[in-house]
C-alpha cells in the first residue's frame, strides 16, 4: 500500500464531508440506533488488529494484536446485534399498519 | 490484477456499505436493511483482510474472533431494553481501546522507520482510543448504577487535569521527537486516567450525550489508526463515524437546550447550586387511589400519556397501551408526549413503545403535545420527572434550567406514577408534585398501570 500522505489526507477531509452530511436530517427518534450503528462501524478496526496480528513480531506486538482483535471483535457484533435488536421492534410498528 | 488491489477493491465495497448503512440509519423505513447493509460490508472487508499478503497466523486470528464473538454476541443478545445505553457504552469503549492498542503495536513494530506525520497519528489514536476506553467505562459505571449519576468533581480535579494534560504533551513531543514506543505508551495510560476524569463531572442526565460524544472520538481513533496502517478503509469508515457522530452530539444537545461545554465542564466551573430540595420537601403532597384516577381517565375527553425512564425499568409499554386502548374504547383520546430525551437516550421511549405495538401516530413530539396542552384533561407521567419539570422553565437557578419540557403543569389535570418522592436522575426536585393539580400514585409503573387497567374495565 504505497498512498501519499496527502492522498490519506484527501480521503480524510471528504470522509468529514460525507459523514455530516449522510445524517444531517434525522428525526430524535432514530438517535439511538444511530450512534448503536455507527458505534457498530467503529468496529472496522477490527481489520486493522486483524493486520497488527498477522504481520506483527515479537510477544508484545502479538499480545496487543490478540487483545485488539478481540476486543474489535465484541464492538463489531455487539455493536451490530444489539442495533439489530433495537430496530426489530420498529418494525412490529410496521406490521400494524 | 493484483491481489492486494483486490483486497482495495474490497475494502472500497465496504466503505461504500458502510456509508449506504448511515444513510439508512438516518431514516425509519431503511433504518434495519442499512444495519444489514453495515454488517455485510464489514463481513467482506474482514473476509478480505484474511486474504492480505504476509498473513501469518490465521489460526490466531480466528480464535480472537471466536473469543470476541463468544463475548459480544451473548452479551448483546441478553441486555434488557433499558440497559441498551450502557451497552452501546461498553462496546465503544473496547473498540477505542482496540483502537490505541492497534497503533500502539504498528508503532513498535516501524520503530526507528516511523515517519514524523504517521508517529502524530499514533500519538493521537493512542490518546484519543485511551480517553473514549475509561470515558465510556465510568459512562458504563454510572448507567448501570455502579456508581452514583450525579456530577463527581475530585477535589483538586482542575490542578489533576493540569498535569495530567501537560503530562501528555510532555510525553508526546518526547514520543515524537524520539519516536519513542515507551513514551507514547505512557501518554496511552495518562490519557486513561483523563478519560476518567473527563466523563466524572457529568451528570447522569447528560450521560447519553456524552456517550455520543465518545462514540465520535472512538471513529476518529479508528481514522487515525488507519492512517497509521495506511488503509483507506479504516480512514473512510472512522472518520464518518467521527463526523456523523459529532452532528448527532450536537442535536442531542441541542435537544436538551443546553451547549456541549455546560454539559462537559458545567459542575466543574459552575459555582455549587443550592439544592431546591429542602425548601419543597415538605409540603404535602395529594396521593390519590387507583379507583379515583381511574375515572379521571375514564370520563377525560383527551389524555395525554408521557412515559419516561420508570417505564422501560418497570417494563410497563405493554400495559400502558392495554390502559390506552381500553380509554380510546371508551372514546378518550390518547396520545404520548414523548420528549426528545426521555429515558436515558434520545429515542428510547419511541423504541419501548413500538415493541409494545403503540401506533406511530399516537407518538407526539414535545413542540406538538405542548401546543394542545390547554385541551388536555389529563397528563398522566409514567416514571418520567426532569422532562416535565417546570423549574427547566422558570427557575434560572436550576441546573436543568433552559432544557425544553413537556408543559404538562398547564393541563387540566396531572398523574404521577411514581415509585417514590426521589427527584429524577438530574437530582432535582420537582415542584409540580406538590402542585394541587397533581395527584401521585406511588408505586411500581406496571403494577399501578394494572390495577388502572382493571379499574377502568368495571367503570
Amino acid at each position: 500500500m504505497t498512498e501519499t500522505t496527502i492522498g490519506l489526507f484527501t480521503i480524510f477531509v471528504l470522509s468529514v464531508f460525507v459523514g455530516f452530511e449522510v445524517i444531517s436530517k434525522v428525526s430524535s427518534t432514530l438517535h439511538t440506533p444511530l450512534m448503536s450503528g455507527a458505534n457498530a462501524i467503529h468496529g472496522v478496526i477490527l481489520v486493522g488488529s486483524m493486520i497488527v496480528l498477522g504481520s506483527g513480531h515479537g510477544a508484545a506486538q502479538l499480545t496487543l494484536g490478540f487483545i485488539a482483535v478481540v476486543l474489535a471483535t465484541i464492538n463489531v457484533v455487539g455493536g451490530f446485534v444489539v442495533t439489530d435488536r433495537m430496530l426489530e421492534m420498529f418494525k412490529g410498528r410496521d406490521r400494524r399498519k | 490484477m493484483s491481489r492486494a488491489e483486490t483486497i482495495e477493491l474490497v475494502y472500497l465495497v465496504a466503505a461504500v456499505c458502510f456509508i449506504v448503512a448511515l444513510k439508512g440509519l438516518s431514516s425509519p423505513r431503511g433504518a434495519r436493511m442499512g444495519n444489514l447493509i453495515g454488517a455485510a460490508g464489514m463481513l467482506v472487508a474482514v473476509a478480505a483482510t484474511f486474504a492480505t499478503p504476509g498473513m501469518h497466523r490465521v489460526w490466531l486470528i480466528v480464535i480472537a474472533l471466536v473469543v470476541g464473538a463468544a463475548v459480544g454476541v451473548p452479551a448483546a443478545r441478553s441486555v434488557r431494553m433499558t440497559a441498551i445505553p450502557q451497552m452501546v457504552a461498553a462496546f465503544n469503549g473496547v473498540g477505542g481501546a482496540a483502537a490505541a492498542l492497534v497503533s500502539l503495536a504498528e508503532f513498535d513494530r516501524t520503530a526507528g522507520h516511523t515517519g514524523f506525520g504517521t508517529a502524530a497519528a499514533v500519538v493521537f489514536s493512542a490518546f484519543v482510543g485511551a480517553v473514549s476506553f475509561t470515558g465510556s467505562a465510568v459512562t458504563f459505571a454510572k448507567l448501570q448504577e455502579l456508581m452514583t449519576g450525579q456530577p463527581v468533581v475530585l477535589p483538586h480535579q482542575r490542578l489533576a487535569n493540569a498535569t495530567l494534560g501537560a503530562a501528555t504533551v510532555g510525553l508526546a513531543v518526547w514520543g515524537l521527537a524520539d519516536r519513542s514506543v515507551a513514551a507514547v505508551a505512557l501518554l496511552a495510560v495518562v490519557a486513561l486516567a483523563l478519560g476518567v476524569l473527563f466523563v466524572l463531572p457529568v451528570g447522569g442526565a447528560d450521560v447519553p450525550v456524552v456517550i455520543s460524544l465518545l462514540n465520535s472520538f472512538t471513529g476518529l481513533a479508528v481514522a487515525a489508526t488507519g492512517a497509521v496502517l495506511r488503509t483507506t478503509l479504516l480512514i473512510v469508515a472512522g472518520t464518518l463515524v467521527g463526523a456523523s457522530g459529532t452532528l448527532l452530539t450536537r442535536m442531542m444537545s441541542q435537544a436538551m437546550g443546553r451547549s456541549l461545554s455546560n454539559i462537559l465542564f458545567g459542575a466543574i466551573t459552575a459555582a455549587p447550586t443550592v439544592a431546591v430540595a429542602s425548601a419543597t420537601s415538605d409540603r404535602p403532597v395529594r396521593t390519590g387511589t387507583v379507583d379515583d384516577v381511574a375515572v379521571q381517565l375514564g370520563y377525560a375527553r383527551r389524555v395525554l400519556v408521557v412515559p419516561g425512564y420508570g417505564l422501560a425499568v418497570a417494563q410497563a409499554q405493554h400495559t400502558v397501551r392495554d390502559l390506552a386502548d381500553l380509554l380510546e374504547g371508551r372514546g378518550v383520546e390518547v396520545v404520548y408526549g414523548i420528549h426528545p430525551v426521555a429515558g436515558r437516550m434520545p429515542g428510547h421511549m419511541n423504541v419501548l413503545l413500538a415493541e409494545a405495538n403503540v401506533p406511530y401516530e399516537q407518538l407526539r413530539e414535545m413542540d406538538d403535545v405542548n401546543a394542545q396542552m390547554s385541551q388536555t384533561d389529563v397528563a398522566l407521567v409514567v416514571g418520567a420527572n426532569d422532562v416535565v419539570n417546570p423549574a427547566a422553565r422558570d427557575s434560572p437557578g436550576s441546573p436543568i434550567y433552559g432544557m425544553p419540557i413537556i408543559n404538562v403543569d398547564q393541563a387540566q389535570g396531572v398523574v404521577f406514577l411514581k415509585r417514590s418522592m426521589r427527584p429524577g436522575f438530574a437530582g432535582i426536585d420537582n415542584a409540580l408534585l406538590y402542585d394541587a393539580h397533581t395527584t401521585m400514585l406511588f408505586g411500581d409503573a406496571k403494577e399501578t398501570l394494572t390495577a388502572l387497567v382493571a379499574a377502568v374495565k368495571v367503570l
